[in-house]
């Protein structure tokens, strides 16, 4: 075991609907090893299944077949999920507590103490740009700012993974350069980051290596440069030929 | 415990921040205040009355109470995906039901001591005596009452998709125990088997709810429960408790939770 995060041949069928209607399979057998300290671009088209897989490193999702670890930890030991951080694709927060209040409640599950969690909390809303609606209720946020409260919770813990679910969706280029700007900084820190996204251009920018994932199986993964050497092109160029989208440029 | 304290705070303060409590507390006073109005003569028939009225508002309004709170919890974790964010903190679904049950039932259980602390001034007012001790015992064994109601509700919320239906269902489920538990016995005799044993075994599964009802003792001042009744009473209630919250957790162990 030498991956902070380890897949192994990690198969998922949803249950079919209906009589008549097939098992959905989202994930034949996928192969992954995220290692300490880099950040891991988890790509794909939707529909590929990337929020599968993360689902099953939380434990929403129980395998069918397969393993998962986190730390060397299978998933499935709620232990597994003390040093990770998680943002979830969407915002789902208590709608009817203030900022503050969201990041006590998760502090205290993690046994912070009360000082601590004060500063931290502090830091965080600094870190992420709320100190201004701290005190508000969460309903009247906007969605990116839904989205930064969202980043804060996933850092409450201090943690040494990071596990985020397509941190720059529905946020205006100010906000994504900022996430960009969060992730950098975090990885500057020595943490370790695995993160969904489709902005292709940003994860050429902050990630160390990347997978593209398609139709549950995992066609290439590798480091970014490696993968642009090999292929020649951009990434975006790259993404598109794997799933078929377009031809090879030197063929 | 850490993170079953946090759930229960969390159910608290959404509690408080809703309106339902306020509704249901104004009710219950303005309707008993129309009541004790209209008994000018301080006759002591009209006593009894008002405090009879008072705890039939007060055990309607808390079990409402329990029923939505209770019904809900789970479900909207679900529905607003909250759950997400909440087990990918080190927190099992154990935790989950039993900040749950906490937070209902504090929350609970701090409304019934209003309603019981106005109870006991409206008596006063009247009759210028303070029954504590028999209002205290009316109390608890409501609030026990209440963790079996709650703990029966939660696992309806995994098992009925609909909080609404849940609540129906077990509002159902707990008012025909009041009203028709303690006679099935006296019904299984009068029938032949195999339907007497049937309902001779429904009468020995079902938790009896009608041993926590001492209205008619606080009523009629008839005086205290005796304090060793009360025990077993309250660790009867804790057992059905416990169980019910074992049942929620093993259906809700294995969800799927999309
Ligand atoms: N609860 C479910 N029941 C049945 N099928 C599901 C369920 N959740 C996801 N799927 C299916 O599994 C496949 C993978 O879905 P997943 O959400 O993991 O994709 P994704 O890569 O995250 O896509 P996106 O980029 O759109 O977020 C899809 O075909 C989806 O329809
Ligand atoms: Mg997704």
């Amino acid at each position: 075991m030498n991956g902070i995060l380890e897949i192994k041949d990690l198969r998922v069928e949803y249950p079919s609907r209906g009589i008549g209607e097939p098992v959905k399979l989202a994930l034949k057998g996928l192969n992954l090893s995220v290692r300490e300290g880099e950040v891991f671009g988890f790509l794909g088209p939707n529909g590929a299944g990337k929020t599968t897989t993360m689902n099953v490193l939380l434990g929403f999702v129980n395998a069918t077949s397969g393993a998962a670890y986190l730390f060397g930890v299978d998933v499935k030991e709620p232990i597994a999920r003390q040093r990770i951080g998680y943002l979830p694709e969407l915002t789902y927060y208590y709608k009817f507590l203030t900022a503050e209040e969201l990041l006590r409640f998760y502090a205290r599950i993690f046994g912070i103490p009360r000082g601590e969690t004060e500063r931290r909390i502090d830091n965080l809303l600094k870190l992420v740009e709320l100190e201004h609606a701290r005190k508000r209720p969460i309903k009247t946020y906007s969605k990116g700012m839904q989205q930064r409260v969202g980043l804060a919770q996933a850092l409450i813990n201090n943690p040494d993974l990071l596990i985020l679910d397509e941190p720059t969706s529905g946020l205006d280029p100010i906000g994504r350069m900022k996430v960009r700007e969060i992730i950098q900084r975090l990885k500057n820190e020595g943490k370790t980051i695995f993160f969904s996204s489709h902005e292709l251009g940003e994860v050429e920018t902050v990630c160390d290596r990347v997978g593209i994932l398609y139709q549950g199986e995992l066609k290439v993964e590798g480091r970014v440069s490696d993968l642009i050497q090999k292929y020649q092109t951009n990434l975006e160029q790259i993404f598109l030929q794997i799933i078929g989208y377009a031809q090879p440029v030197n063929s | 415990m850490n993170a079953v304290f946090a759930l229960s705070n969390v159910v608290i303060k959404e509690l408080y921040r809703r309106k339902d409590f306020y509704v249901l507390f104004i009710l219950t006073v303005l309707i008993t205040l129309v009541m004790a109005s209209a008994s000018l003569f301080n006759d002591d028939k009209i006593v009894r009355y008002l405090k009879e009225i008072c705890l039939l508002l007060i055990w309607i309004s808390a079990l409402a109470m329990a029923l939505g709170t209770a019904s809900r919890q789970i479900p909207a974790e679900r529905e607003n995906r909250t759950i997400f964010p909440l087990l990918a903190k080190p927190v099992t679904r154990w935790h989950v039901v039993l900040g749950k049950f906490l937070g209902c039932w504090l929350a609970c259980g701090l409304a019934l001591v209003v309603f019981y602390v106005f109870l006991g001034l409206v008596s006063a007012s009247r009759e210028h005596t303070w029954p504590v001790l028999n209002y205290f015992q009316a109390f608890w064994l409501q609030w026990i009452f209440l963790a079996v109601v709650i703990a029966i509700v939660l696992w309806g919320s995994i098992i009925f998709a609909a909080p609404s239906s849940n609540a129906t269902i077990c509002l159902v489920f707990v008012l025909g125990i009041l009203i028709v538990g303690r006679y099935l016995n006296q019904i299984a005799l009068q029938q032949s088997e195999p339907m007497r044993s049937i309902i001779y075994g429904i009468y020995f599964i079902i938790p009896h709810l009608e041993f926590f009802d001492v209205r008619d003792l606080v009523v009629h001042d008839r005086g205290l429960v005796g304090w060793g009744a009360c025990v077993l009473v309250t660790l009867y209630g804790a057992a059905y408790t416990l169980f019910f919250l074992f049942a929620t957790w093993l259906s809700f162990r294995r969800k799927a939770l999309n």
